[in-house]
């Protein structure tokens, strides 16, 4: 099937994360095991279940403009910022900012390459939306009444605002969406983008996913859940992954976007191909909003079907970015669902990954950077470590990365970047290596 | 009497607003300027500037007005008729 159909290749990297401002200055702070967790310094926190968050490394505000932030949610500005560095990144022409100027084309098309911008679409994912937006201009209402609130509001609070930026930053015409299913919205977008240029319906796709929504509304709602690390004395070792001391998730912001592109368009202007985006996998749990399914059934078939979409075996796959978000329940439940979805032979044969421990979790956003990390350990052959891994649970029994990074075989090699969400959707998107 | 601002205070208080919530230079707010065809101010850009305004001069621009005031020098008159009306 898809060894017969389009193939589609990364073209384009960038993100902005809690390790680096950049994706290059994140994926060096990754090899090295560092930690994007820090403690929290609001006003009040004191009060808070949890104090700590993997906050962003860089303020957007070293990027853009004090009155383009004005208009762009934290999510927006963000998602911009590494769709910028992954259009350049691709060899694009620079973009002009974005506003439409009178007698002009639009972003994107003067100087380098000429992109047909009708065969450009943008796929970026938050699963959040603008809750600084909505909770800020909440306050204003109430202090100062409704005139006073911004007439950005709805668009800053729309979770495809991000998507929609991005796509007139760009010009890109061929369709911009937002696919919203929590911790899985921007592996969803890979997946949707890659079917976007299969489908014939456009050339090159910008995407990926966004989230800002450290507020301590979410450090309560997720504190009220249980959900989260309480580790308040030591935050840079809460996200711990397959250890026997893991509590719980640490809240992360950051964008991380991609090119995708048809691969005969990439080779016709000579770009670089950083790996193939193979394909990816869907499914449902159907059992609960918030807690996985218990046996994992579900993420083992999105395992399974990625394989199927991207024409791969088991067998083909040596590497996995598990979603392991460093809770007690769900990190050794997906390694049950990875032999289950492989088979324990090729199971005990994968070398498997945690990156949450550094990120924090980036909800919405963690699809993509995860993708991205999945992408460059294919490409130099390197693997990053699972961090503050210190007790191995007995469960944790696959080769999962401790210590240093882990260099994988030359040759022919593939991989998956798993993520799930509340709301019951599981999605695996793999990853094969150019040659 | 309370102070009323002149001609002149009142543009650069406006050039002020206009550098503050979109960018634009304050070189670049004379009064013939059109906000849509020459400064590429949106309609949404103009409902926080009129705010602001609104705010800093005191006088209120109902939405049915705003619609009116195409120029720099519109606003300019408007605040300075309005708020001789409302001080005086």
């Amino acid at each position: 099937m898809s060894k017969s159909q389009t193939r589609v290749v990364v073209t384009g990297l960038g993100a902005t994360t809690p390790l680096g401002g950049d994706l290059p200055s994140t994926w060096s702070a990754l090899l090295a095991g560092e930690s994007g967790i820090r403690p929290l310094r609001w006003e009040g926190v004191e009060d808070l279940p949890v104090r700590f968050a993997a906050t962003l490394k860089a303020d957007p505000a070293d990027t853009l403009p004090r009155q383009s932030l004005r208009r762009l949610d934290r999510n927006q500005a963000i998602a911009l910022i590494a769709a910028r560095e992954a259009w350049a990144d691709a060899g694009f022409a620079p973009s002009r900012g974005g506003k439409p100027q009178k007698g002009m084309d639009k972003a994107g098309v003067d100087g380098g390459f000429d992109m047909d911008l009708d065969r450009l679409g943008v796929v970026v994912s938050s699963g959040i939306g603008g809750l600084h937006t909505a909770l800020n201009s909440y306050d204003v209402y109430r202090e100062k009444g409704w005139a006073r609130v911004s007439p950005f509001t709805v668009p800053m609070l729309m979770p495809n605002g991000a998507s929609g930026h991005v796509g007139i930053e760009f010009g890109a015409t061929a369709g911009s969406h937002a696919l919203v299913s929590a911790c899985a919205s921007s592996g969803e977008a890979i997946g949707y983008a890659i079917d976007m240029i299969r489908a014939g319906r456009a050339d090159v796709i910008i995407c990926g996913g966004t989230e800002a929504c450290i507020h301590p509304l979410q450090m309560a709602s997720f504190g009220s859940m249980r959900a989260l690390s309480t580790r308040n004395d030591e935050p840079e070792r809460a996200s711990r992954p397959y250890d026997k001391n893991r509590d719980g998730f640490v809240l992360g912001e950051g964008a991380a976007v991609m090119i995708l592109e048809r691969e005969e368009h990439a080779r016709a202007r000579g770009a670089q191909i950083y790996g193939i985006a193979s394909g990816a996998g869907y499914s449902n749990d159907a059992y609960d909003i918030v807690l996985p399914e218990p046996t994992g059934s579900g993420q083992a078939k999105a395992m399974q079907r990625a394989l199927v979409d991207a024409g791969l075996e088991a067998s083909d796959i040596i590497h996995i970015n598990a979603h392991a978000t460093s809770t007690p329940a769900g990190d050794v439940a997906e390694l049950a669902s990875i032999k289950a979805g492989l088979g324990e032979e090729v199971a005990a044969k994968v070398v498997v990954t945690a990156t949450k421990s550094m990120t924090g979790h980036l909800l919405g956003g963690a699809g993509a950077l995860e993708s991205i990390f999945t992408i460059l350990a294919l490409k130099e052959g390197l693997v990053p470590f699972v961090a503050n891994l210190e007790d191995l649970d007995d469960e944790a029994d696959l080769d999962i990365v401790r210590d240093e990074p882990r260099k994988l075989p030359d040759g022919p090699a593939a991989a998956l970047s798993n993520s799930f969400g509340f709301g019951g959707h599981n999605v695996s998107v793999a990853f094969e290596r150019a040659l | 009497m309370a102070d009323i601002a002149t001609e002149q205070q009142i543009l650069d208080g406006l050039a002020e607003i206009i550098d503050d919530i979109v960018g634009i230079d304050k070189s670049e707010v004379t009064p013939e300027k059109n906000f849509i065809d020459d400064l590429d101010i949106d309609s949404l850009s103009m409902v926080e500037i009129a705010v602001a305004a609104q705010d800093q001069f005191g006088v209120e621009i109902p939405d049915d007005e705003l619609r009116n005031l195409k120029t720099v020098k519109d606003v300019v008159n408007f605040v300075q008729n309005h708020e001789a009306a409302a001080k005086s």
